[in-house]
């Protein structure tokens, strides 16, 4: 096995772990194929396992034969490990670097996990698009599934099976997807069942320098609007970085070819600077030496709340056109995969109730995120402690995710989860015993196999023990569009991914642990009256009144 | 009322945007003695305005433009509204009736002063007597064999700035009480403020001693051993000067400064660099200009909250509680506070120790007590601080603010840990500013009593205390442990954020989302209702009083801790 060679020590007894909120532990560590281990070897203590595939960077300190090891890992965690030996701590060090950069995906960890408990409902078959068509179709008969993208050849980052407009055939949608960057023609986002209005995705058009036009495109995109009624393209770049985009081929909607749209440009930053303000945020948070300016300039210098600032107005702004304005609107960026998708998923968050369920979020995550193709393998393969240069890296899905919480703090009853989906979403798209998020997209998870061979996330939290631990226990359905203040002043850093081994959580959950006991006690209140009411009607009518004295 | 020169004006439009208000009502204006009132002409809703003459801060008259003349109204409670009137005579009348109406000239003509004092005579003492630092003092179990009370300035003669009833070490002569007195500014010398019962130690306040740059007082160094002496655990005290080190040693050269450690053998110095009352009044000012910032970027809002230091201040007054804190209940060890004058940043400190150390004071009650012992009896300069009669805009401070806000940052890290929320502490805010009760007047206790002010107002205590339920936190339980014992906060700066409910109320989501607490709340009520309707039932069901223990028995037995004491609490003899 390939693993063996890269595993120069499997096992150093003596080492001491360090770890943020726990006591220190002294134990064996062991190495095998995807984890790290450590264990006292003792039943009180917390054993330690560790994916590789979690670990970001390691860091290698000496001091005489003592070696430390500080594992800094994408969960944004750091860990110590004194480790006696130089030659031990040197073998550790180089085999943990081998085996968190593993390039082969059929070796990652997903494809050798046995689940340890029952699976209710396979995650895989959750969520399918025919599904999800089948709600839609309810509501409205003009739109149809097409199979256009049956064998991935039309577009290879959109699913099998898509939404477009009942009245556009599927030549329609080739010739369209070949003016599109990436071959993502305008398909289906959101179906806003109040007004009828609905909200497409997309690539930028490929008008190149010279204005190419497109009439299929134009007829696919006019098809859903109203008779008289204008649309609005929201296109997620900066109209000047629009411009320089046609330099390279790409290009956007312009008035004459498209006269039924008004385009609303935004400035929402693109992949790399994405991942440096990253790195620069969590070097903040990490210094606790600083002065209270100090932190602040490093927060604002960082602009990370810039861009949740950035995501969260556009996502209103698209939320606003469609449920205010009653228009439709079609919203892409570049190649449509990344910044468009924060829009359009924040966007549901906003509008729709069912997406601030447990189940109508994780299904938002799998049609705007995983079927709608965004590159998580590429993403995620490195976090914020990561030493080499990016390539494709870039903190997308953690920024929406970032988004949400920003939503749901804002509306703490209005969510049937709290935070802690919210973080357990984070973790797994970086390092996970699941398949989900593997792969960079439907077609790529069809070539590897995931479904067959791998466990999917949402077969685990979809069990009954796992969906109590994410309820949220003043979650009372709310039929509304929400709308979130995205002034400056009501964003806050979020801290239970940033400071969350900076900071104990003790108090934080006993609070919790308080509002869930105040809510069970008025169930439990109310549960005793109500059979107490019964019994009292039941006395009543069984008894005439002939037994008074 | 004489200075009313047109007592209504109609046709008048009013804008308040810091409430999220877009568009103006149009309405009528009132002036009364005491309020401004607008009254909106729709007839549906007919919404009222009121607005305390003594809560109105600035009055400005912007030029008009063809609709009419324009006043801008700010408040201290940062309130800011803008009237537009259709003829600039009553723009006039109206703005120089509120410029001397919301500057009273003396005391006298303070509305809360105005009541006829004969009128619920029995309220108004009881009101008086629902919080008293004497109850505190008790509490702690003072006195005791270490800390003694002395009458020494019963007729305020040794300080007129501190109360009648002062506590002092065992080991302090008469002779050393004066001498000490003699060497302190203002004569504030080093008296108890709160007493650890665990580990004897306990934290004292003073002012700053008259040394400048080589003057000793052996009384002074006397009370200060004597201070050591009151605590049999330690050999040696911390001086805790809050003031910045540089500050401190400029002092000196105008006769007054700090302990040296060589001619105070058994102390040692520590400076907590709390700035002074100006450098406060002007950051609260940048803070608040960028709370009220019209679509900031983040990077403007970042910026200007680093610009303004206030979060900087923030920090610094809770370092000094945690420094004190730390001394009192983990080394054991007594703390002397003191800034310049010693009713500041010494307020300040010791009670934010205090918070830390007593669970007590993290109840309604015991932070009335403790506002009441260390502020209002120590001569806190409520008056000339919060702007009461027409005076220096330079002794303006938000002193209390800071206080009141370290607790709002402490809340946010022990969610469970204060029996009051947020709306407390609003509300407690706004009453140090707006006069509408004795408690706050005045600049000490010795003023206060001249002023007669029991016999002629009523307690601020009792009017918060009417209104309890609603400024209940539904986490709080006071057996849960971070309601126990001492509270340690991480001090970090990413831990401090801008306090929102007061800098910047108006951003909120739309609709207006229910917070826990509000939800919590109302969960909690409608539990005391199922709790009665379930003992009435069962008393039906069973054909008579049934046992209603069964509650208190099986489901909850903690409930009872939530429940609000009714009436005035434990001693209520007097």
């Amino acid at each position: 096995m390939e693993f063996a060679e890269l595993i120069k020590t499997p096992r150093v007894d003596g080492v001491v772990l360090h770890r943020p909120f726990m006591p220190t532990v002294e134990g064996t560590l062991c190495l095998t194929g995807h984890h790290l281990i450590l264990s006292s070897r003792q039943d009180n203590t917390e054993e330690l396992w560790l994916l590789h595939s979690n670990i970001d960077s390691i860091e290698k300190r000496f001091l005489g034969s003592l070696g430390t090891i500080i594992v800094k890992c994408k969960d944004l965690r750091m860990i110590q490990l004194d480790i006696p030996g130089m030659e031990e701590c040197l073998n550790i060090g180089s085999s943990i670097e081998a085996l968190s950069t593993l390039d082969s995906v059929s070796l990652m960890y997903p494809y050798f996990y046995r689940p340890m408990f029952e699976v209710i409902e396979d995650g895989w078959n959750s969520f399918l698009p025919e599904d999800a068509f089948k709600d839609l179709e309810a509501m409205t008969d003009e739109w149809r599934l097409s199979e256009v993208n049956r064998d991935f050849r039309v577009c290879t980052t959109y699913p099998p099976l898509v939404a477009v407009p009942r009245n556009v055939d599927d030549d329609t949608l080739r010739k369209a997807a070949g003016f599109r960057h990436g071959g993502r023609f305008p398909v289906l986002s959101y179906y806003h069942k109040k007004n009828g209005m609905v909200m497409m995705r997309s690539g930028q058009p490929l008008t190149g320098t010279n204005g190419r036009r497109c009439k299929e495109d134009e007829r696919l995109i006019n098809a859903t609007l109203r008779p008289g009624k204008r649309g609005y393209v929201i296109d997620t770049r900066t109209i000047s970085v629009a411009q320089q985009a046609k330099a390279r081929g790409g290009g956007f909607e312009t008035e004459a070819n498209y006269p039924q749209w008004r385009r609303i440009h935004k400035a929402i930053e693109r992949s790399n600077v994405l991942q440096d303000s990253l790195v620069k945020l969590v070097e903040a948070c990490n210094d606790q030496s600083h002065s209270m300016d100090r932190w602040l300039s490093k927060l604002e210098a960082s602009n990370w709340q810039t861009h949740v600032k950035e995501i969260l107005t556009t996502a209103c702004l698209a939320a606003q056109c469609i449920d205010r304005e009653g228009a439709s609107v079609l919203v892409h960026g570049t190649e449509g995969t990344d910044s468009t998708l924060q829009v359009t998923s924040l966007a549901q968050i906003i509008l729709d109730p069912a997406c601030r369920t447990i189940q109508g979020f994780q299904g938002l995550v799998e049609r705007e995120w995983l079927q709608a193709g965004h590159p998580f393998a590429q993403r995620c393969s490195m976090s914020a402690y990561s030493n080499s240069k990016p390539r494709h890296e870039a903190p997308g899905f953690l920024l929406f995710l970032d988004c949400v919480w920003q939503v749901l703090r804002q509306f703490p009853c209005s969510f049937q989860f709290t935070e802690q989906l919210l973080v357990l979403l984070f973790e797994h798209a970086y390092a996970s015993q699941f398949g989900t998020f593997l792969g960079n997209s439907a077609a790529e998870r069809v070539r590897l196999s995931l479904p067959e061979k791998t466990v999917s996330l949402w077969s685990w939290v979809n069990r009954p023990q796992e969906i109590d631990h994410l309820s949220n226990p003043l979650y009372e359905p709310n039929s509304l569009v929400i709308w979130p203040s995205v002034a400056p002043q009501s964003l806050l850093l979020w801290e239970g991914v940033f400071l969350r081994w900076n900071r104990s959580p003790r108090c934080q959950e006993e609070a919790h642990e308080e509002m869930v006991h105040i809510i069970e006690y008025n169930k439990e209140l109310q549960n005793k009256v109500n059979s107490l009411r019964r019994q009292l009607a039941q006395l009543e009518t069984q008894e005439p009144p002939l037994q008074t004295p | 009322m004489e200075h009313i020169r047109t007592p209504k004006v109609e046709q008048v439009r009013l804008l308040q945007r810091r409430a999220g208000q877009r568009k103006p009502l149009l309405g009528t204006l009132y002036l009364s003695a005491t309020h401004t009132i607008f009254v909106e002409n729709h007839p549906e809703t007919r919404r009222e305005t009121w607005v305390l003459h003594s809560m109105v801060s600035g009055l400005e008259r912007p030029p008009g433009g063809p609709t009419g003349s324009q006043l801008v109204l700010r408040c201290k409670d940062f309130r800011v509204f803008h009237l537009l009137f259709p003829l600039e005579r009553d723009c006039v009348d109206v703005h120089a009736s509120l410029t001397r109406l919301s500057r009273p000239e003396s005391y006298r003509e303070l509305y809360c002063l105005s009541i006829n004092p004969n009128t619920n005579q029995e309220e108004r003492e009881k009101s008086w007597s629902l919080v008293l630092p004497s109850q505190d003092y008790q509490r702690m179990g003072l006195p005791n064999n270490l800390w003694v009370a002395t009458a020494a300035n019963s007729e305020y003669k040794m300080c007129d700035s501190y109360p009648a009833q002062l506590f002092v070490s065992r080991w302090a002569s008469p002779a050393v009480l004066m001498g000490s007195s003699r060497f302190r500014s203002r004569g504030r010398l080093p008296v108890l403020s709160y007493f650890h019962q665990d580990t004897l130690a306990a934290v004292c306040r003073c002012s700053q001693p008259l040394s400048g740059f080589s003057g000793r007082s052996e009384e002074d160094e006397q009370m200060v051993t004597a201070v050591m002496k009151a605590n049999p655990g330690s050999d040696f005290i911390y001086v805790v000067d809050t003031r910045p080190r540089l500050n401190a040693m400029a002092n000196r050269a105008a006769g007054k400064g700090y302990e040296s450690e060589d001619h105070y053998g058994n102390i040692k110095l520590h400076f907590s660099g709390i700035d002074n009352i100006h450098v406060m009044r002007s950051s609260q000012q940048r803070i608040l200009d960028v709370g009220e910032q019209r679509t900031p970027s983040m990077s403007d809002f970042l910026l200007g909250l680093e610009n303004s230091g206030w979060l900087k201040h923030i920090k610094a007054v809770l370092d000094a509680g945690v420094f004190i804190a730390k001394a009192i209940a983990d080394e054991g060890v007594s703390v002397l506070v003191h800034c310049s004058d010693g009713w500041d940043r010494t307020a300040q400190a010791c009670s934010v120790a205090s918070v830390l150390l007593e669970p007590y004071y993290r109840t309604m009650k015991g932070l009335m007590v403790l506002i009441e012992k260390d502020w209002v009896s120590f001569g806190h300069k409520f008056s000339h601080r919060y702007g009461h009669l027409d005076g220096d805009p330079r002794e303006v401070s938000p002193v209390l603010d800071q206080f009141l806000e370290v607790l709002w940052q402490l809340a946010q890290q022990f969610p469970c840990a204060f029996q009051f929320n947020e709306r407390f502490l609003l509300d407690l805010r706004t009453l140090a500013y707006s006069c509408q009760d004795g408690t706050f007047l005045g600049n000490s206790e010795k003023e206060r009593r001249s002023l007669r002010l029991q016999e002629r107002s009523f307690s601020v205590w009792s009017r918060l205390w009417r209104d309890r339920e609603k400024y209940w936190n539904p986490l709080y339980r006071a057996e849960q442990s971070q309601t126990q014992g001492v509270l340690r906060p991480n001090t970090t700066p990413y831990c401090f954020k801008m306090w929102k409910g007061l800098y910047s109320p108006a951003e909120t989501p739309a609709p207006p989302a229910q917070t826990p607490v509000d939800f919590l709340s109302s969960v909690r009520e409608g539990s005391q209702q199922l709790e009665q309707e379930l003992a009435n039932q069962q008393e039906v069901a069973a054909g008579g009083p049934a046992p209603l223990g069964t509650r208190q028995a099986t489901g909850s037995p903690d409930r009872g801790a939530n429940q609000l004491p009714e009436g005035g609490g434990t001693q209520e003899e007097d």
